[in-house]
Parts: C-alpha cells; sequence; structure tokens
C-alpha cells in the first residue's frame, strides 16, 4: 500500500515537472508581453502628461535652450551623413540605371528615396545616437543623484522642467533636420551623378521636378513628426524612470537605460516607418 | 499645548514586502530644532520624506496645522507645501548650473518677480551664507561645507517656515561636522524657520536641538528634550545612543555626558559627604562673532582646540570634562578646592593663549590669508560641591558666577 502511494505521489511530481518545463516558456513570454503593454501604456501617460504642460508660460526660454541642443548642435552630422548618403546612393544608382539606359531617372530615385525614406529614417536614427542618448543620460543622472526629488521639493514640476522642453523641441527639429538632410542628400546625388559620374545637370533637376509632389514632402514630415514624438518619448522616459530598473541601479542602470533608449528608439523608428508608410498609402 | 505644525497619526510606510515604519506617531512644534535620531537604515529619511510628501504613506494621517494632507484642497496642499525646504544628503545641486542659478532657480521657476529683484535676494543669500567667492562656481569645484552651504542658501532663497536637512552632516569630518551643525543653528535663529533634522551625530544634535525625537524599530519611541532623552529607559538608550555615542570624541576627545555623570557618580560616592570638590564651567562667549571673523570650520577648530586643552590640563590631575552646549564645557575636579583650582585654571589660560591659539590663527590665515583676527573672551566660573549634591545644581552655581578669565588674543595680530 505503501509502495503505490509513493509511486502515485512520483508519478503526480513528475507530472507537475513537465508542466512546468513546457509552460516555462510560455509564462516568460506572457510576462514579458504584459511588461511591454505596461510599458507602452505608461509611456504614453507620460508623453501625454507632457505635452499638457507645454503651454506653461516659463516654457518658451527652455524649449528654444532644447531646440538648440537637440537641433542646431546636431546639424553638422546630418549634413555629413546626408552628403555621403546622397553620393553613395547616386553612385550605386547611376551604376543600375545606366544598364537600362534610365539613368534620367536618377534625380527621381535620388530625391523620392530621401525624402519618402532614408531622410526622415536617418535623421531620426542620427538624433537618436547624438541628442537622444545626452537626453537619457542627463536625465538619468539627475534622477539618481536626486535632482529630480530637489526639484519636487522646490514645487518646480519635472515634468515640465525636464521632459515638455525636450518633447516639444524635438517636435519643432525633426523635421527641419529632416529637410536639411533632404536638401543635402540630393545635392549629394547630385555631385556623384554629375560631377562624377557626368550626367547632364538638367536632367538630373528635371527628374526630380517632374516627379517630387507636394504629398511626398507632407508624408516625410509626418514621419519625421512621428519619430521625433518617439525618440524623445523613450529616451526622457528611459531617463526618469531609471531609478525603477530591476535588472541594476546607480551609474550602472543609467548606462543601460541609455543602452536600452537608443536601441529601443532605433527598431520603434523603423516599426514606424513601415506602419506610417503602410497609412500613407491607403 | 500649541497645535504642532506638522503631526504624524500611526503612519505606516511599506516598500514592498517590507515594513519601514509601523504606527509612527510624532509632532513637530513651530520655531523648534527637532532632530529625529536612530541607526542607520532605520527609516529616518523616509519619514523625513513623507513630510514634503516624496513619499506618501501607506496608511495614517499627517497633519499640517492640525488639518489633515490628505483632506486639503490641491491649492490648500500647495500652499502648505510651499512653505516647506528641504536640503538633501546629498546637497542635490544641479552640476550643469552656477551657484546662483542654483540659488535662483526656485525664484525663476515658481515666482513672478523680476531678473534685478530675483538678483538681489539670490546675492543677500549668497552674501548670508559666505559664497559671494563661490557665486559663478560650479557645485563641483566647491568644497563638501561650501556645498552643504550652497544647498542650505537654495533651501532658504524662498523663506521658508520649515527646513527639512536630510542627514546634513554626512561625509564630513568632525569639525566641519560641528559647523555644519552650529551653521544649522545660527540660520535657524536668525530666519526663524522650524527645523527638521535627521543625524545619528550623537550628541553633537543635542547642543542645537530643542527636541529629539527617537526612531527604533519602526516608529517613534521617544519624544522630548535631549535631557528627557538622558533619563530615558528603553532599549533605543542601550542599543543606539552608545554604539552611536562614541562619536563625541572625535571633536572635543572629552566624555559624553552620560559618561560625564556615570564617573562623576564612582568617583565621588565612595567619598565623604563633608569632602569637597570643584566644578568649572567654561564658556566661549560670543561665538557670533568668531564665526563671521573666521568662519565656521575655523570656529569648530577654536571649540576642537580648546577641549584638547582642558583635556591635557584637567586630566592629569584627576579632573573629568564633557561638552555641554555647542561652546560650553563643565570640569568636574575631584580632588581640588577653589583656590587650587583658580590656579589651574590661570595656568590653563596661559598655555590656550599661548600654543592653542596661535595654531588656529595660523592655520587659519594659511588657508585663507584674508582671515581677520578677533579677539574673544573665555568666562568660567567655579562653585564647590559635595558629594552628595546633584552635578546639575553645582554646574547651575558655577554659571551664575561665571566671569571674563582671559582675553584670547589673534597671535599673529600686526
Amino acid at each position: 500500500m505503501i509502495a503505490l502511494d509513493d509511486y502515485k505521489q512520483n508519478r503526480t511530481g513528475d507530472t507537475q515537472r513537465f508542466r512546468g518545463t513546457v509552460s516555462k516558456p510560455f509564462a516568460l513570454i506572457g510576462r514579458n508581453v504584459i511588461r511591454w503593454i505596461n510599458s507602452i501604456g505608461a509611456a504614453t501617460i507620460f508623453l501625454v502628461l507632457a505635452l499638457l504642460k507645454t503651454f506653461h508660460p516659463k516654457q518658451f526660454q527652455k524649449v528654444i535652450q532644447q531646440i538648440y541642443y537637440i537641433g542646431a548642435r546636431s546639424t553638422t552630422i546630418i549634413m555629413l551623413v546626408s552628403l555621403f548618403t546622397g553620393m553613395v546612393l547616386g553612385l550605386q544608382s547611376y551604376h543600375a540605371l545606366v544598364q537600362f539606359g534610365a539613368e534620367g531617372s536618377l534625380g527621381t530615385l535620388v530625391s523620392l528615396s530621401l525624402i519618402r525614406e532614408l531622410g526622415p529614417v536617418l535623421t531620426a536614427i542620427m538624433i537618436t545616437a547624438r541628442a537622444g542618448s545626452a537626453i537619457t543620460a542627463e536625465i538619468g543622472v539627475q534622477r539618481i543623484s536626486e535632482q529630480i526629488d530637489a526639484l519636487e521639493t522646490m514645487r518646480i514640476d519635472p515634468f515640465r522642467y525636464l521632459v515638455t522642453p525636450r518633447i516639444t523641441a524635438s517636435i519643432v527639429s525633426f523635421p527641419l533636420l529632416t529637410t536639411v538632410f533632404d536638401l543635402i542628400g540630393i545635392i549629394g546625388g547630385y555631385v556623384s551623378a554629375v560631377a562624377l559620374m557626368g550626367l547632364n545637370a538638367g536632367v538630373y533637376s528635371h527628374s526630380i521636378r517632374s516627379y517630387v509632389d507636394m504629398e511626398d514632402l507632407t508624408n516625410g514630415f509626418v514621419k519625421s513628426l512621428v519619430f521625433a514624438v518617439i525618440v524623445a518619448t523613450v529616451c526622457c522616459y528611459q531617463g526618469y524612470f531609471v531609478h525603477m530598473r530591476e535588472d541594476s541601479k546607480g551609474a550602472k542602470a543609467v548606462g543601460l537605460a541609455t543602452t536600452s533608449a537608443v536601441v529601443i528608439s532605433c527598431v520603434l523608428i523603423l516599426v514606424a516607418d513601415y506602419v506610417v508608410t503602410s497609412l500613407l498609402m491607403v | 499645548m500649541n497645535i504642532p505644525l506638522i503631526e504624524f497619526k500611526n503612519i505606516t510606510k511599506r516598500f514592498g514586502e517590507q515594513t519601514v515604519l509601523d504606527q509612527v506617531n510624532l509632532q513637530i512644534y513651530e520655531g523648534e530644532v527637532t532632530t529625529i535620531i536612530g541607526l542607520s537604515g532605520s527609516g529616518k529619511s523616509v519619514l523625513l520624506k513623507h513630510i514634503i510628501g516624496l513619499l506618501k504613506p501607506d496608511e495614517g494621517t499627517i497633519l499640517f496645522r492640525g488639518e489633515p494632507i490628505n483632506d486639503m484642497k490641491k491649492t490648500e496642499l500647495a500652499e502648505a507645501m510651499s512653505k516647506i525646504s528641504y536640503m538633501f544628503q546629498s546637497n542635490a545641486l544641479f552640476g550643469s548650473m552656477t551657484v546662483y542659478e542654483n540659488i535662483a532657480l526656485p525664484l525663476l521657476e515658481n515666482t513672478a518677480m523680476k531678473k534685478n529683484e530675483i538678483h538681489d535676494r539670490v546675492m543677500a543669500r549668497i552674501e548670508q551664507t559666505e559664497l559671494t567667492e563661490a557665486a559663478q562656481k560650479y557645485p563641483s569645484e566647491l568644497s563638501g561645507g561650501m556645498q552643504k552651504r550652497a544647498a542650505l542658501a537654495r533651501a532658504l532663497i524662498t523663506d521658508p517656515q520649515v527646513v527639512l536637512f536630510d542627514e546634513p552632516t554626512t561625509g564630513q569630518d568632525p569639525v566641519r561636522k560641528n559647523a555644519i551643525l552650529s551653521m544649522i543653528a545660527q540660520y535657524q535663529k536668525k530666519f526663524n524657520f522650524t527645523a527638521v533634522m535627521v543625524s545619528h551625530e550623537i550628541p553633537d544634535v543635542y547642543f542645537i536641538s530643542n527636541r529629539i525625537l527617537a526612531l527604533y524599530d519602526k516608529s517613534i519611541v521617544f519624544q522630548g528634550t535631549p535631557e528627557e532623552l538622558s533619563n530615558f529607559d528603553h532599549p533605543f538608550n542601550d542599543e543606539v545612543i552608545r554604539s552611536l555615542e562614541g562619536l563625541q570624541k572625535e571633536l572635543t576627545g572629552l566624555y559624553s555626558r552620560r559618561q560625564f555623570k556615570v564617573l562623576h557618580r564612582s568617583q565621588l560616592q565612595s567619598r565623604k559627604s563633608d569632602e569637597g570638590y570643584c566644578v568649572v564651567v567654561f564658556d566661549l562667549s560670543d561665538m557670533n562673532s568668531i564665526v563671521s571673523a573666521i568662519g565656521y570650520d575655523r570656529a569648530q577648530e577654536t571649540i576642537h582646540s580648546m577641549g584638547k586643552y582642558i583635556d591635557k590640563h584637567f586630566d592629569a590631575i584627576g579632573g573629568f570634562s564633557t561638552r555641554r552646549k555647542i561652546n560650553e564645557f563643565v570640569t568636574v575636579l575631584p580632588f581640588s578646592d577653589i583656590a587650587e583650582t583658580e590656579s589651574i585654571v590661570k595656568d590653563f589660560m596661559e598655555d590656550f593663549q599661548k600654543s592653542g591659539m596661535s595654531e588656529i590663527w595660523s592655520e587659519a590665515q594659511k588657508n585663507d590669508p584674508q582671515t581677520r583676527c578677533v579677539d574673544f573672551s573665555v568666562k568660567a566660573g567655579m562653585a564647590e560641591g559635595t558629594p552628595v549634591a546633584e552635578i546639575d545644581s553645582i554646574v547651575k552655581l558655577a554659571k551664575a558666577h561665571r566671569k571674563e578669565i582671559g582675553r584670547l588674543q589673534c597671535a599673529v595680530k600686526e
């Protein structure tokens, strides 16, 4: 009788262990999905709260200051990247198109690629790398050194003081820098195609004027706005809640938060690019 | 009894499974310096953060002037909180801003004051906290003491009614610790705010505190004056006070008040009731002018030096001493009469003038050639007592007989 009981108990134990092993990966996925949904919800509330404080009377100077840090100081790197992107695009496309005798469409290809896709995406990624990471690190350090608590004790709303100016400045800066990227990129394409490969300058500019319309520009503008909101929100959010990270604390947490901010922003830029493109094409 | 300015009723705070504060009850009264003492990690800072609203209690009520803050309207709560300032343990100064910008920030963000009004007010605070030369420097370019002063200036810029100090002396050496405490005491008197301080600098905080709150085992086990705390019969006294009290020797090298009382009892109880002994009370007069001439740090070094010389002179002849107030020392000479005591005190003054003072001034001028010399007087009162008399009554008598026994002069004065 005792032996039978032991046998039944062992069997029950084995079954539970088996179920545990099988369900473990699903539980892990489930937990991560729930955490992601929670984070998206929290970040959305974070964004709304920040935007609500945009029109506070003392915001103007802080927004201008952030436009300088996020926008103006990113201009050089954006110009450099866009010039070489346009040049390589011009070079590669010329060699491909010339085989079909379609080199006359080079201006259209370069300008549409830049205005619709590469301009907004690469600008957003470059700003994420340069300014987004700095935003996360700066706010993160302020959090761990109790400066954000200090703001609260001084009755200065940390959202209004730290987050809103950065999001507002990003919304202003991203489209402007995207325009710079598009323009310099097209000039880069011109340099490759016309100055180096000998394509006729008039053909290049005519093909741009003929096929680029207002809708293309609007789509690029919409994308850059969406990316601005994503990058600024993710970077501010990661820095602001650095103290709630479960994987580490202190300076290490700031480092990890900065990495997370850049990685998440870049992935979301590409995902959002696809989603916005699909919606705009409907 | 007055209505407390701030009152905690059955406050409980948990972080996850861990209970940090359990049914805490306390009262803080207007115009006083209240110090919350307890061991590190006992929840003192958590308690302080509840006062300013950085943390919310899980249970219980916090009352501000008798009104529960939970029942207050948003504007009323904002009004109440606007009267409270907080000085962080880490100072929490903005590293990317100069001292001037740090101090001006609350006025720039919260008031409609004009720029020149803000400038005047900030500069006044900067001068009061002796930061004139550091105004355009960044916090990382300042010493620990100067950073504390900058944080204090920022906390005081809005003329708060209550200032909360979270371990203001952490990480400082004994001289600087006492300099910061003395600075807090002086500003509290000057600006007349209610100070609530978290500290484990026992007994140094006793010298500046009107009330002590003892946090032990997640709740407040004692509320009262520092004198009442010495008679408080509770494990807190054995486990906490004794473990922290040893720090007192760091500054003066003298006995703590408790050790002093124990020595007094044990040395005199075996003596005949008619055998006399002497008590001397030393008083370093006019601390404020000393502080304004040589600064907080040097003023504390003067006290430190005085403690060292008292110990050197009186310990050798069987005496024992303690520091009772920020600038007051009491020495018991168990085997001396008044005449002998007067002669010993005279020797002490000569030695202190000759060696102690010259050290202080030359150090002060080495660090800052602009240091102004100031002469100051030491008063002493002596009284004879008998073993049956209470030490406090003899000290009182000695204080009543205080007179100037010496004027200490700047040795490097021209």
